[in-house]
């Protein structure tokens, strides 16, 4: 799994969005290229002007691995993103804006649209404490983006881990995880069995996410000991 | 009856009010940013009232069946204290989110200089962002207030229609009429303007281009007095499509100038819609 292009998510938004909002999104991408208007005030408005609702349907969400978890919003963000004329510091500077001032959609589309982004080191310096504060919060779907591909592939192992941890215990599902294949070690693989075996203690249900990081027969060997 | 209430700061009242509300027939309101008792020292507390106003306080209306929106504003009252001031810098970011539908409450508190260079800014403001506006008029020296305003907003260029003078009386109601301008009136228990002071009002003017609100805040004021006023009106023998003129097609042709208005309760929150951000309303139960 790997961030999506950017021509990647044009095509699969023009899927979705009609005449007016396409014309819309050319006219905000030239105008934040040129500075003929500031990127604040037209990220707010890339649901009201070109829709809500998930980026590709349920068929090519199974063919899409790097389309699946993505919102129509989340898509023109991202494009958004990539037209600002700026880079390294003062890019990070913009985005850390739009995400302080940004509503809970308005920051996804941020924590999504940075792994579009060419890779700078002053870009990951800046957004990474954005992405910190996503996973503080309670908000599921600020989590699911923190752990999408810029969060996932720049936190260091313990906030990974944690911010694993935290996607099980609220229910979002790991396969919204990125990197979890490369990036599940054996501390997380305990910190998982733990959880399942105190869910299993106490008679509770245990999530079937869990099974994709843990062994059941680690579970069953230490309820036996 | 449908009440849609034009003037509430429901930030400051309990979820006992939003189900008084809803049971009294308010489906929608519109909650303008003013000051909030307490003077605030930064932007800082304004950005987070603001996020307030377009984040949780539409979850708490939208658990009751009310659609909430918002107008985002820096008010006259603050305008006066310079570590308010850049506000106006945040406010381009603000008037371009979704519940927004207005730029206010501007205009005059005590009519100083700072007071006209904020009053002046935000109104180019709403002409850049295609928002109607809602002006306050002030308590003290109201007439001159309402007047001034007038004035200011004239020669700003925006259209009268586009434009609510609230907080009216029998005394500046005239001006604004002639103006072209909506009028607002807030129904409050003791000051300001009551139920039957509203229906003589409206037997002269008609019904046309009139708000009327609450203004309900965290002071002696009454959320429910929508709904008392339309039952005094048709307790005085207006027909109920007159109501409705009243407490629903003005409201939404006003504030629907901003092609942002959603009457029907949105589903907000997360999955479910009972909590949002991870937060919810229930005390204890979950």
């Amino acid at each position: 799994m790997t961030a999506p292009k950017p021509a990647e998510l044009r095509a699969a938004l023009d899927e979705r969005i009609d005449e007016a909002a396409g014309r819309w999104l050319d006219e905000a991408l030239a105008d934040i290229a040129t500075g003929m208007r500031a990127i604040g005030t037209l990220f707010p408005a890339a649901g009201r002007k070109c829709g809500r609702g998930p980026l590709v349907d349920d068929v090519a969400a199974v063919e899409s691995e790097t389309l699946r978890s993505w919102n129509s919003e989340d898509a023109v963000r991202a494009l958004l993103l990539t037209a600002l004329p700026l880079t390294g510091a003062e890019l990070g500077t913009e985005i850390s804006a739009l995400y302080r001032y940004g509503d809970a959609a308005e920051k996804r589309g941020v924590l999504r649209g940075a792994g579009v982004l060419r890779e700078e080191p002053e870009l990951v310096d800046s957004v990474l404490p954005l992405v910190r504060d996503a996973l503080r919060s309670n908000d599921t779907g600020l989590i699911a983006a923190g752990m999408a591909e810029f969060g996932a592939e720049h936190l260091d192992a313990p906030a990974y881990r944690q911010g694993v941890l935290k996607c099980v215990f609220l229910g979002i599902p790991l396969r919204d995880v990125f990197g979890l294949p490369e990036r599940a070690d054996s501390e997380l693989a305990r910190m998982l069995t733990d959880y399942a075996r105190e869910r299993s203690a106490a008679g509770r249900e245990i999530p079937n996410d869990v099974w994709l990081v843990v062994d059941p027969t680690q579970l069953h060997s230490a309820e036996e000991a | 009856m449908r009440i849609f209430d034009p003037h509430i700061h429901m930030s400051s009242r309990t979820t006992n009010d939003y189900d008084a509300m809803y049971r009294a027939g308010v489906r929608a309101l519109v909650e303008p940013s003013f000051w909030v008792g307490q003077p605030r020292t930064s932007v800082g507390t304004f950005v987070d009232y603001f996020d307030g106003l377009i984040g949780w306080e539409p979850f708490r209306a939208s658990q009751y069946g009310i659609a909430h929106h918002c107008t985002i504003g820096l008010n006259p009252k603050e305008a006066n204290d310079p570590r308010c001031r850049d506000v106006l810098e945040v406010l381009p970011r603000y008037l371009a989110k979704d519940g927004v539908v207005a730029v206010g409450e501007l205009g005059y508190d005590a009519m100083t200089a700072e007071e006209d260079d904020v009053f002046a800014a935000q109104l180019e403001l709403a002409a850049e962002h295609e928002l109607p506006v809602l002006v306050h008029t002030p308590h003290r020296d109201k007439e001159a207030g309402t007047r001034r305003s007038l004035d200011v907003i004239r020669e700003s260029g925006i259209a009268a229609e586009r434009v609510v003078v609230d907080h009216l009386n029998e005394v500046t109601v005239e001006a604004v009429a002639e103006s072209g301008c909506w009028m607002g009136f807030s129904i409050y228990p003791d000051t300001k303007m009551d139920e039957d002071r509203m229906v003589r009002i409206m037997r002269r003017y008609g019904v046309e281009r009139m708000l009327v609100n609450s203004a309900a805040d965290w002071g002696k004021s009454d959320p429910l007095k929508t709904s008392k006023t339309a039952h005094a009106m048709l307790a005085a023998g207006f027909e109920p499509a007159a109501v409705d003129t009243v407490f629903w097609s003005n409201p939404v042709g006003f504030y629907g100038q901003s092609g942002r208005l959603r009457t029907e309760a949105p589903a907000l929150g997360d999955g479910d819609g009972t909590t949002y951000a991870g937060n919810s309303i229930e005390r204890g139960k979950r």
